[in-house]
């Protein structure tokens, strides 16, 4: 079998286990509103300061809320041992880590289409003229996160008190995104929104880099 | 045995020496004068650390590639060392831009990038303690080790980036140009010095790494063999009668 057979094979195991309960989806969508709703107590919402602090407050939100979300993907897995059950099948280690980020890519993406709205009515920001930019910066800042939280979920679920290493694990290792994801957003949240390309690009490269680094060691990541 | 206490003892004089350059033979700095004598070990600790991270992150590559439990150890061994000089260096650094910068810190892209990579590798012996299971422990945690170390790059040109960007309100400028000749000869022996002390420590923790891991070997068979290792130890003669 393909590995992209595969994982779209494990993507569809993944779907259909989350769209049973949902469980997941939305414990995320209300964290993250917890995050948004918090913020606002430390500063004044009015449209230019959130012009200023709006695009950090914004992808702070999605880095916390990934890093708990992404927790279960492997965590799950130990409950039945299903993992074991996973890796007897006869296809590549990638194939199922594929498979599980883009399910994380899907989960996390439907719950910033709920995030990133209600973000905009409550922190006085307009989204006209600058959506389809927008969701291009969002798609490649969530791709870091899933791609980099997916392989981490995988290390962490060997853990003793697992659900706190994987933020401590994380969140270090996302700071250039965050760094890079909060300048494309605020180019665009910016008086005159130009989309700035160094820090797309930058987006971009980590993306590759992490991307190729999990395909390279996947094999150890889920060796037995 | 006794090769080692002599190496030892020479690098213990070694590095008396460097402290003493450091304080007595180096001129005084015109400007910073004797707080600038703490960066002939500011220095030296950096220097330290890049290579400890750096055999760090080689004995993980090998471990992945050759599966040996000594490269595990070697690598658990850079990190341990590293963070160890890494903290010397965040805790001089402050000392030093205290009265200097007239600020403790500063979110400069070099001072960040540190306290990321500090931040990272302290999150890696906190992996190796919360995992049990000896194998998973070594190959999490050199998978853990690659990520991050492909990560510091990242995270030092994103400063550097964003940072030039926004343009520095301190920042005098560190020593780099027109260092004094005994200056220059005190920075070589204390950053030799420092970095003997590191290779020292490193390949004590090492062996130290190894015989761990034998021990828990040994207790794991005492085990499996259904002896109690404790009861064992306290009566031999029994144990000796039961069998």
């Amino acid at each position: 079998m393909t590995t992209a057979k595969a994982a779209a094979i494990i993507l569809a195991k993944e779907l259909r286990l989350e769209f049973r309960t949902r469980e997941l989806l939305t414990a995320t969508v209300i964290f993250a509103l917890v995050v948004v709703v918090l913020f606002s107590f430390a500063f004044d919402p009015t449209a230019a300061e959130s012009r200023r602090y709006g695009p950090g407050l914004l992808w702070i939100a999605i880095l916390f809320a990934g890093s708990l979300m992404l927790n279960p993907s492997f965590a799950r897995e130990q409950n039945n041992e299903t993992l074991d059950a996973l890796r007897m099948a006869p296809i590549s280690s990638f194939a199922i880590l594929l498979g599980k980020i883009l399910a994380n890519f899907i989960f996390m993406s439907l719950a910033e289409l709920v995030l990133v709205p209600v973000f905009a009515v409550l922190y006085n920001l307009s989204l006209a003229g600058i959506v389809w930019r927008l969701i291009l910066v969002l798609v490649l800042g969530t791709l870091g996160l899933t791609v980099t939280g997916t392989v981490f979920s995988a290390v962490s679920a060997h853990a003793r008190m697992r659900e706190l290493l994987l933020p401590l694990l994380l969140l270090p290792l996302l700071t250039p995104l965050l760094i890079a994801a909060v300048e494309s957003t605020a180019s665009l949240f910016a008086e005159s929104p130009a989309l700035d390309r160094t820090w797309f690009a930058f987006l971009a490269g980590f993306d590759i880099v992490f991307l190729t680094a999990s395909w390279l060691l996947c094999d150890h990541l889920l060796a037995e | 045995m006794k090769a080692r206490f002599t190496i030892t003892a020479l690098v213990a004089l070694l590095i008396l020496c460097a402290g003493y350059a450091a304080l007595f033979i180096a001129p005084d700095e015109a400007t910073m004068h004797a707080i600038q004598r703490i960066f002939y070990f500011h220095v030296a600790s950096w220097n330290a650390m890049f290579c400890a991270f750096f055999v760090a992150f080689y004995a993980s590559v090998a471990y992945l590639v050759t599966g040996k439990r000594k490269w595990d150890a070697l690598g658990v061994s850079g990190v341990e060392v590293g963070v160890l000089c890494c903290t010397i260096g965040l805790i001089t650094g402050p000392l030093w831009a205290r009265p200097v910068w007239g600020i403790w810190w500063t979110w400069d892209a070099k001072l960040t990038s540190t306290f990321i990579l500090w931040l990272l590798f302290i999150a890696y012996l906190l992996l190796r303690g919360l995992v049990e299971d000896p194998e998973k422990k070594a190959s999490l945690s050199a998978v853990f080790a690659i990520f991050a170390s492909l990560d510091i790059p990242l995270v030092y040109l994103a400063n550097r980036l964003w940072r030039t960007q926004h343009p520095q309100p301190v920042i005098a400028g560190g020593q780099g140009s027109g260092l004094d000749p005994t200056m220059s000869k005190v920075l070589l022996l204390c950053l030799l010095a420092v970095f003997c002390v590191m290779i020292l420590v490193l390949i004590d923790r090492y062996r130290l790494e190894l015989l761990r891991h034998d021990c828990a070997e040994l207790k794991f068979e005492i085990e499996s063999r259904g002896l109690d290792a404790s009861e064992g130890a306290a009566t031999p003669a029994l144990q000796k009668g039961g069998q």
